[in-house]
């Protein structure tokens, strides 16, 4: 069974219109997380966060109107939402403070939510699960995240360098980056929560987005060695379309699992889920139009080393034939 | 069938009956009571704290304290020998790591000098105008307590984690000053929390003035005399009013000398924490009470006057805390035994995670892969027809050694790590993919079965190799940015990488193998594959 029979799109002609389009999300994005701010879960922003599960579950109004009535300020800053699946009965109430950051009394807020919700004839309830998290955690958490993506980013730079050439290495991890930055926009448009979950998967897209796109390098760079006479930007787009059938299977079975987690993983994989979603659609469409035209971008600001000079080293299927020639240079 | 290819297989089924037995029948023993011996229990699958319940805390270790401890000891030692050589001049800390010292006359500058030569291995000297100088405590020394108070204080919350009997406690450092402490099946964070952020600094002084009502009536001209400080306590034992005493600054006895501490009761029956003194701390105590007979000795914790009893005769080794009360005892005992924390510590983090929560987070995690895997199981059936099998039982392997692996190696499974879990088939099976169109691709060249299926697993691997290898780089760094649950998201990826890659690779590659071999008498049969 094939998904497409000898496919021959020109996907690099279509560079541009990609490269509008890649800017107008990310710029989208930038501009909504500038305006509207960038949902942060507890890690990261702090605070307090209570799961009760009722015997009956009340209303969310009537629950936040039990803050409002007896907790201390109010519940005007609380967030109050279903929990999980309907049929646990549970309800999350969140509000950005902490106890005092001192000893014991981290939990005073806690206690102050279940407090009120008690004193609210709402029914029989028992608290399943607090979350605090005093407020220097987040900029700590922040940092480490920044530069674990980072330093991952140098690493696949690097290994892709070492093992192809620097253009591709640049042009992966301007995909990848690419794909990081996007999908970012997708959780500020759908008003996701930046939890540690969240930022697991997009460290888990850095590593995911760049197999697509080795697997048309590893193509190109096979077809430049036995396509001599084209140019590079033909041979990348035939390279495309050779594994234009692969790049879209393996994208399809990651999303079938990445799909299988949002329907039924829980509330708390949720945004893990919908990441990686995004996540799995954009590596695949910067595997084709971005990864590959920013090699031609660069190729043609520096002189190519291909036009003059041998392949880098073809450990996979070198031809007896591109063997054979490079022997006869090196004489 | 060829040798070579029975042997393949041989060292398939080994690999699978060892990851099955490790990793999958202690699951599937614990869930229906099937029987199974100890040592295999002990290797069974840990779930973390999300899914177990339990506390997760993160405490951070004020190390700042232990460079102030440092420094107002260093400074009334200072005190002390410039008192022994009469040179009046006045010593003050106005940071945590610095001295100065105000006013020493220019004639007993070399005095001073050789007074405060004892402080040269810990603080650097600089002159200032007027006969005054500074001394600032020495880079590397700063370091080195900081450091050595963390370690400290994470050996302190370990025995007293102990104590409480919590089993399998997770008590780690991490970063440079946080303490990381998970107890599982720990429901009552309140309790835990008090036991482990007690000061547990016991200090035994004799008393100079008071009980007083107010700190005021026992200053003298209006501040406190030197070496003496005021510490409040409770009236009577039922907590009553505070009172104040004024006690000598250095401590005759402190919980450092202390060999053990139990509840037990007082004269009057009421409860009360007996503890017993090493010897150092025996001879101290000793001196101490044989000298001040008749005086009152002021049992101090954590800043606060518990008792302060009147010393009858000389004691030597034997202690009593009274004024607690019952609640109290079996804690304070146990924190005394375990010993003091070095500096203070500050709760950043609290998790607490109902067992319900865990109970619901394994539900749908289950749930979840279970759906993965029969939607990749139907994908691959119907786009690879027979060969989608191949792959389904590369992938089903794959998932066995993953869960084996975890396992044997004491991998914590997470919440996350589920997640990983499930996206190790999803992604997994793109090996499978990458060969089977490679070999779609040879075969569409005209290059026969057994070349075909060659060509395709041979071109392959390299590609492979890279694309798990960048995505190994990527899960590397996740360990290194993650807290628990992300970690066991990362080892359940690390692992997955590197079990998909055996599996797609010489497994799938084996059962094609075997596949050929079953019709190498048939040549019409071996001249089509189903893929």
């Amino acid at each position: 069974m094939h998904i497409f029979t000898n496919p021959n799109y020109n996907f690099l002609r279509w560079r541009w219109h990609a490269v509008v389009l890649s800017w107008i999300l990310i710029l989208a994005g930038v501009a909504f997380i500038y305006t509207r701010g960038l949902a942060k879960g507890i890690e990261f922003a702090g605070g307090t966060s209570v799961i009760m599960q009722f015997d009956k579950t009340p209303s969310v109004e009537a629950v936040r109107d039990a803050l409002n009535k007896n907790y201390p300020g109010g519940g005007q800053d609380a967030i109050v939402q279903t929990y999980g699946d309907p049929s646990l009965r549970q309800v999350m109430v969140r509000v950005p403070t902490v106890g005092a950051e001192q000893g014991a009394s981290l939990s005073a807020s806690a206690q102050n939510v279940e407090a009120a919700v008690r004193k609210s004839a709402l029914g029989n309830f028992k608290v399943v699960g607090t979350e605090i998290v005093g407020p220097s955690v987040g900029a700590d958490l922040t940092q480490k995240g920044l530069s674990a993506f980072v330093l991952s980013l140098i690493g696949i730079l690097g290994y892709i360098a070492f093992r192809y050439e620097f253009s591709f290495a640049v042009g992966a991890v301007v995909a990848t980056l690419h794909d990081v930055l996007v999908t970012f926009a997708f959780l500020a448009f759908f008003r996701y929560d930046l939890t540690l979950n969240v930022i697991a998967a997009l460290l888990t897209v850095t590593g995911y987005s760049t197999n697509d796109t080795i697997v048309i390098f590893d193509r190109v760079r096979e077809n430049m060695r036995k396509m001599r006479r084209e140019s590079l930007s033909e041979v990348i787009n035939i390279s495309i379309n050779q594994t234009l059938g692969r790049t879209v299977i393996t994208a399809g079975t990651a999303l079938l699992s990445a799909i299988a987690l949002l329907l039924f993983g829980g509330e708390v994989l949720h945004g893990f889920a919908f990441t990686m979603i995004i996540g799995i659609i954009t590596g695949t469409y910067s595997s084709v139009f971005v990864a590959a035209a920013i090699v031609t971008f660069w190729r043609r600001t520096k002189p190519s080393k291909l036009s003059t000079a041998a392949p880098a080293a073809a450990p996979v299927a070198a031809s007896k034939k591109s063997k054979a020639q490079r022997k006869a240079r090196a004489s | 069938m060829n040798k070579n290819t029975r042997t393949k297989l041989i060292t398939i089924l080994v690999v699978l009956v060892v990851f099955t037995g490790v990793g999958v029948y202690p699951i599937l023993a614990s869930m229906y009571h099937w029987p199974s011996p100890s040592w295999l229990q002990q290797k069974q699958l840990k779930l973390g704290l999300d899914l177990k319940g339990g506390v997760h805390l993160v405490l951070r270790v004020e190390t700042d304290d232990a460079l102030r401890l440092q420094t107002d000891q260093s400074a009334e030692q200072l005190r002390e020998a410039l008192r022994m050589r009469t040179i009046p001049a006045m010593v003050s800390t106005p940071s945590i790591s610095q001295i100065k010292v105000d006013g020493v006359p220019t004639a007993q500058d070399a005095a001073f000098r050789d007074a405060s030569a004892d402080l040269s291995t810990t603080f650097d000297r600089s002159p200032g105008t007027n006969g005054s100088y500074t001394f600032s405590m020495k880079p590397n020394v700063q370091n080195q307590l900081r450091a050595d108070s963390v370690v400290q204080a994470r050996q302190t919350i370990d025995r007293r984690v102990n104590e409480l009997g919590v089993a399998e406690p997770n008590i780690a450092e991490q970063g440079t000053n946080e303490i990381l402490v998970q107890l599982p099946g720990v429901t009552d964070v309140e309790h835990a929390k008090s036991i482990i952020g007690s000061p547990g600094l016991l200090e035994l002084k004799i008393v100079e003035g008071g009980p007083a009502a107010k700190q005021e009536d026992l200053m003298q001209g209006g501040k406190v005399p030197e070496g003496m400080e005021i510490v409040p306590g409770n009236a009577d034992a039922a907590g009553g009013s505070t009172v104040y005493y004024m006690v000598r600054k250095a401590a005759a006895v402190s919980g450092h000398d202390l060999t053990n501490a139990r509840p037990s009761v007082d004269s009057n029956n009421l409860p009360a924490v007996s503890f017993t003194l090493n010897g150092e701390g025996a001879r101290k105590f000793g001196t101490v009470t044989e000298t001040n007979i008749g005086r009152r000795l002021a049992i101090i914790l954590d800043n606060r006057v518990t008792s302060a009893p009147t010393i009858q005769s000389r004691i030597t080794d034997n202690g009593q805390i009274t004024g607690v009360t019952r609640d109290e005892v079996n804690d304070l005992s146990l924190i005394l035994k375990s010993g003091a924390l070095p500096a203070k510590l500050t709760y950043l983090q609290e998790q607490t995670i109902g067992p319900t929560l865990g109970a619901d987070s394994i539900r749908s995690g289950v749930t979840a892969s279970i759906v993965g895997l029969l939607l990749i199981v139907a994908f691959m059936l119907i786009y690879y027809k027979l060969s989608g099998i191949n792959a389904i039982v590369a992938l089903i392997f794959n998932l066995i050694i993953l869960l084996g692996l975890m396992a044997y190696i004491g991998a914590v499974m997470t919440l996350p790590g589920i997640a990983g879990f499930v996206l190790t088939m999803g992604i997994g099976v793109d090996s499978n993919v990458l060969i089977f169109e490679r070999i779609k691709e040879e075969l569409e060249a005209q290059h026969g079965v057994r070349a075909s299926i060659n060509a395709g697993f041979s071109r392959v691997f390299l590609t492979l190799l890279d694309t798990h290898i960048s995505a190994l780089i990527a899960a590397l760094f996740l360990i290194q940015f993650g807290t628990g649950p992300i970690r066991g998201f990362a080892y359940t990826l690390i692992i997955g990488l590197a079990s998909n890659l055996f599996t797609s690779t010489f497994v799938s590659k084996t059962l094609f193998e075997w596949e050929l071999s079953r019709r190498a008498h048939d040549q019409r049969q071996i001249a089509t594959l189903s893929i």
